[in-house]
């Protein structure tokens, strides 16, 4: 692959950009090159205007009046469900349930499912988790002794899955993964690892924050059994997330949270639980959000997946070919593209990666430094931190092309030789 | 591609402190530490380890390890050229007239911010306020250690979010 080579893929970026109200703004004088896409994508017109539309024309809480506009309201609501449910192949609709994000949707788990353990109890995560994975089981084994094991990972940043056999026994009662590293961009073999949770009778918990928007999920093809995800990581607002779970085991869980909508009859001193999904959804729930992030789904759908997947594969494959140029930069995680979403982690080892955020912000591009809410993973890597750029449908080799002449121009800057 | 950096990139990074981090000051090891402190901003990974040494009530030395930004390293640096034969009591000042310049107001007329002052810059972009302020907090922390007596103790200061 060259600079000039043509893309291999049938996505336009530069049509999608057109899409995009925010990518058509300058930031310090220059076109805004958007790379932080882990963090959280851009909005597509489209649901700027569904969001807009729901608080226009049909603003109303859901599920208690009769009148038009809660029908209406209750109608964009419960599609988003739906929606959500036949997007990710979901049993059933009923095991959807409307979270505030993918943590919310982890911290279920943790405690209604956690509630289930005794001491003794062992859950698997693994040394490349987000907090949003390690916390709440954190919280989880403090409260119940549980004990946490976690997964190594080789120095090329992918899972240990030599290692998987002696940390599964009969003991081991939940399985918690990244089905793609937010830091590494290491894509799991989740369907594997679901396999042998189960051969063990432990239940799959899935964090898809990072896969559901950018490749090909299939719930059940997966042979998962919880999978959480967050709406504004996939072209969606912020706010809303999702907890999608086979119905039978939601069933068997008590709710962890009480208020309205939750309940079937309420007495001064006990009540009932409503049906699920509505027992784990208590209070007015982020219906407008819910309202508008089918948008976003129609057109990952219209791009489709594998397509989305090819154009990312292929351009951090091309990312990666033109970083690796630079002789001087750390680049973390595995180097084939086949094995990693659209996302790298680099280090200059002499520009802080802060510093090297704020020179790229000088030319308009926006990445991430920091230690990605993985510390535990930066200790694995010994590194204080980070440089993260990720990538989404509307980005181009352009893009890619503006981060390294940045980098380039950032040791310049420092009074470094490149 | 011609290069223009930024103006606004140029008042954070002046050429001051750009050469402070280039060459930072106070890097010897002490021979004797009669102070300590550690700190560490988790946001960023920034950490400063801090030895002082001190004849009664005065600084006679100042060492600062660890690794940070720019911005820190610079702060860290200029610290190291500024406090040494200061007082206590000095050293207290400064601190609290950088935190003052850092958060928006201006520095009592009275007190020379030397190099310092070329840090002003940092105030707009307040996520970086915590960069330069870090080596001050946790010279804060080792005097207050070493007040209370505790010399050999290490504290860990994990420094919050800038609040302009």
């Amino acid at each position: 692959m060259t600079a000039t080579a043509p893309p291999r893929t049938t996505l336009d970026p530069s049509a999608l950009r057109a899409r995009f109200p925010i990518l058509q703004r300058q930031v310090h004088g220059h076109r805004l090159v958007y790379l932080d896409n882990a963090a959280t994508t851009q909005k597509p017109e489209t649901v700027l205007a569904a969001l807009q539309h729901y608080y226009a024309n049909s603003n109303a809480n859901v599920h208690r009046g009769v009148h038009t506009l809660a029908e209406e309201a209750t109608a964009a609501y419960e599609a988003c469900r739906s929606r959500v449910a036949r997007f990710v192949n979901a049993p059933d609709e009923r095991g959807v349930i409307i979270a505030r994000n993918a943590t919310d949707a982890l911290n279920l788990v943790a405690r209604s499912w956690g509630a289930t353990l005794t001491a003794g109890d062992e859950v698997l995560l693994s040394e490349m988790e987000h907090h949003s994975n390690l916390v709440p089981w954190i919280l989880l084994a403090r409260e119940r002794g549980v004990v946490l094991r976690h997964l190594p990972i080789t120095d090329s940043g992918e899972l240990d899955m030599a290692a998987l056999p002696r940390m599964l026994s009969r003991r081991t009662q939940i399985v918690a993964l990244t089905a793609m590293s937010n830091v590494l961009g290491t894509i799991n073999p989740i369907a594997e690892i679901a396999e042998a949770a189960h051969r063990v009778g432990a239940v799959m918990v899935v964090d898809g924050a990072q896969s559901v928007p950018h490749m090909p999920v299939d719930f059940q093809a997966l042979g998962v059994d919880f999978l959480a995800f967050s709406a504004h990581k996939a072209y969606g607002p912020t706010g809303i997330g999702f907890l999608v779970a086979k119905p039978e085991l939601l069933d068997r869980m008590e709710p962890i949270s009480g208020g309205g909508e939750m309940i079937r009859a309420v007495h001064l001193d006990r009540a009932t639980w409503n049906e699920i999904p509505h027992k784990f959804e208590a209070g007015t729930p982020n219906i407008a959000d819910a309202a508008a992030f089918p948008a976003a789904l129609d057109m990952l759908e219209e791009l489709g997946m594998d397509a989305v997947r090819a154009h990312e594969r292929d351009l951090v494959g091309y990312a990666l070919e033109r970083l690796r140029s630079l002789e001087w930069l750390e680049l973390h995680g595995p180097l084939d593209p086949a094995r990693r979403g659209g996302l790298v982690s680099f280090v200059d080892p002499e520009i802080h990666p802060h510093d090297l955020a704020q020179v790229l912000d000088g030319r308009g591009i926006a990445i991430r430094a920091g230690h990605h809410c993985a510390q535990p993973l930066m200790r694995r890597l010994d590194v204080p931190a980070t440089a993260r750029a990720s990538l989404a449908v509307y980005n181009d080799r352009d893009d890619v092309d503006a981060l390294v002449d940045g980098l380039v121009a950032a040791r310049k800057y420092f009074g470094l030789e490149s | 591609m011609v290069d223009r950096p930024e103006v606004a990139l140029d008042e954070l990074y002046r050429e001051v402190v750009l050469d402070h981090h280039r060459r930072p000051r106070g890097r010897a090891p002490l021979s004797r530490v009669d102070a300590r402190a550690h700190g560490f901003n988790p946001v960023c990974g920034d950490e400063v380890h801090l030895h002082l040494s001190l004849d009664g009530d005065r600084i006679t030395g100042v060492e600062v390890q660890g690794r940070g930004c720019a911005i820190c390293t610079a702060s860290g640096s200029m610290m190291a050229e500024l406090i040494p034969g200061r007082s206590e009591a000095e050293a207290g000042t400064f601190a609290e007239a950088f935190r003052s310049v850092m958060h928006g107001k201006s520095a009592p007329p009275d007190v020379d911010l030397g190099d310092l002052e070329a840090l002003e810059g940092v105030k707009k972009f307040p996520v970086r306020v915590k960069c330069a302020l870090l080596p001050w907090v946790t010279l804060a922390d080792a005097l207050r250690a070493w007040r209370d007596g505790a010399t050999e103790t290490t504290t860990t200061t994990e420094i919050e979010e800038a609040k302009p």
